[in-house]
């Protein structure tokens, strides 16, 4: 359960910037990058609490 | 028979101890994972948005904000490390109570309030930038760099309501703070970063080679716009190195890195000033070049990465006003030692909040940082004297608690003469407040050298 709520919240990251290089590289318009962002931000936010909270802090 | 609502959520916040008042047992002490997320968390934070765009403003050249900024963020790593943990760890204490015991509860009592009103001044500063972003989806009028008072009622509500939040988890005390920041960091960062690459074909980079020459053509030109000030290098070095004077050369991070295992976890503040510091200064003066004219931070981060980025401006001012009201309370609490720590937090939450309506802050946030650092600077200095030297230099540490002076006027007069010399520096040869904290702890260092020497062998 861990290892999915894991690589979600990574996921959620990637999301987050690799839309950003896309528009720089010019393979997907400027709209999509913040559309996939948002995403992104529900993915990472949703998951990342659960795992993230077992760690010492 | 349950007891009424209010009393069980008192016992509840009253169970929260975080050792304000005594050392901090060994059985607490945290590791580095903590502090690395606290520090990146804390320096990632929604003034930079504001700083790095103020530093176009201001017309600093390419080159020279690059290498300012790592060599200013470098001096202000070490004076973590090897001014302020070497402290922390030998005594503790958080900074209030250490001064206490050296300067007397009078005396301590002064540096409080003044300490505690620049934090809810820091803390307003970072709320304000959220409610920037917070007030977008109402189309609220954003404040402009001219405007001092806040713009409307519904700029009023917004700022309220960003405040009550942050001020709930404030109250929560430190493990939520840093779970709070911890989990926001690598978003948060990600964002900043991911905002400034998309802008960048907009500016003219259609590739990597583009950059530098673009960066100096159209970001950084070296050229101020109309009614700021030209800063160069060394303005940027030492305005990275000072920002958070108060915090490191100024003993406030005494408060959290008391809890370090070792003193070179002073060394995770790098988390904080290369992420924060270094990168997202770079990102933000890219977004401001890129947002043709916006200040407001909400507005440039929406502009570059839609309600992602708008969201993103709003933790980021969460994760610095969150720590930054928990030491305002700190201090407030040493104030009034018999209200409890969740009362006190709630009082400078909603003090922060009536200071965030008022956009004045925000607009000359670079001048107040200065202000805010050079102001606590020389009770920094001397704690540290006292906790690290005194012994070796044969002078009584903690004089106030081994002799009962409720105001140590070695102290006190270190702090007073150091602030009037440095006024006297800046009015009468010009050197602008940006530089003052450098020779004002040299003077501060000598001052309270001599006055406790002459005070203690009067004695």
């Amino acid at each position: 359960m861990i290892t999915l709520l894991k690589t979600l919240s990574f996921a959620g990251l990637a999301l987050t910037v690799v839309p950003a290089i896309l528009v720089f590289t010019g393979s997907i318009p400027f709209e999509m990058h913040t559309n996939l962002m948002f995403f992104g931000m529900i993915l990472w936010f949703g998951t990342s609490p659960f795992w993230m909270k077992e760690k010492e802090l | 028979m349950a007891k009424p609502f209010l009393e069980r959520l008192d016992a509840r916040l009253d169970t929260i101890d975080e050792f304000e008042r005594e050392p901090v047992p060994k059985k607490n002490l945290k590791g580095w994972r903590g502090f690395l997320g606290m520090y990146a968390g804390e320096h990632t934070a929604g003034t930079e948005f504001v700083i790095g765009a103020l530093f176009v403003a201001h017309g600093v050249s390419a080159i020279d904000l690059v290498l300012g900024l790592i060599l200013g963020n470098l001096l202000a790593v070490f004076s973590w490390a090897f001014l302020c943990a070497p402290v922390a760890v030998k005594s503790r204490l958080t900074l209030y109570w250490q001064l206490r015991k050296i300067c007397g509860d009078r005396l301590a009592l002064i540096y409080n309030i003044v300490n505690a009103v620049m934090f809810c001044f820091l803390a307003g500063a970072m709320i304000t930038v959220a409610a920037t972003a917070v007030g977008l989806p109402f189309n609220i009028p954003m404040p402009g760099l001219d405007d001092w008072l806040p713009t409307s009622v519904g700029w009023i509500i917004t700022v309220f309501l960003v405040g009550s939040v942050i001020t709930v988890v404030a109250i929560a005390g430190y493990e939520y703070v840093a779970r709070f920041a911890n989990i926001s960091f690598p978003w948060m960062f990600l964002v900043f970063m991911a905002a400034a690459i998309a802008v960048l074909p907009s500016l003219g980079v259609q590739s990597a080679s583009d950059f530098w020459p673009v960066a100096k053509e159209r970001i950084w030109t070296g050229v101020p716009i109309d009614g700021m000030t030209q800063f160069t290098f060394w303005h940027v070095m030492f305005f990275a190195w000072f920002a958070n004077m108060a915090m490191h050369i100024g003993m406030s991070d005494m408060s959290i890195l008391r809890y370090a295992e070792d003193w070179k976890m002073g060394f995770s503040s790098a988390a904080g000033m290369f992420f924060g510091h270094f990168l997202a200064w770079i990102a933000s003066g890219i977004l401001m070049a890129a947002a043709a004219g916006a200040v407001a931070p909400g507005v440039i981060a929406f502009n570059s990465a839609g309600i992602a980025g708008a969201i993103c401006v709003v933790i980021a001012g969460w994760t610095t006003a969150n720590p930054t009201i928990y030491r305002a309370g700190l201090a407030f609490q040493s104030v009034t030692p018999n209200w409890k720590r969740w009362k006190v937090t709630l009082f400078t939450g909603l003090l922060t909040t009536v200071i965030a309506c008022f956009p004045a802050l925000v607009m000359n946030l670079l001048d107040f940082v200065a202000l805010y650092g050079l102001v606590l600077m020389p009770m920094g200095a001397v704690v540290f004297l006292d906790v690290m030297f005194f012994d070796k230099l044969k002078l009584l540490k903690n004089y106030a608690e081994e002799t009962g002076s409720r105001f140590n006027w070695a102290a006190g007069l270190t702090w007073f003469l150091t602030l009037t010399l440095c006024l006297v520096i800046n009015l009468y040869a010009g050197i602008e407040i940006f530089f003052l904290g450098l020779p004002g702890w040299f003077i501060a260092v000598l001052l309270y050298i001599s006055l406790s020497t002459l005070i203690q062998r009067k004695g």
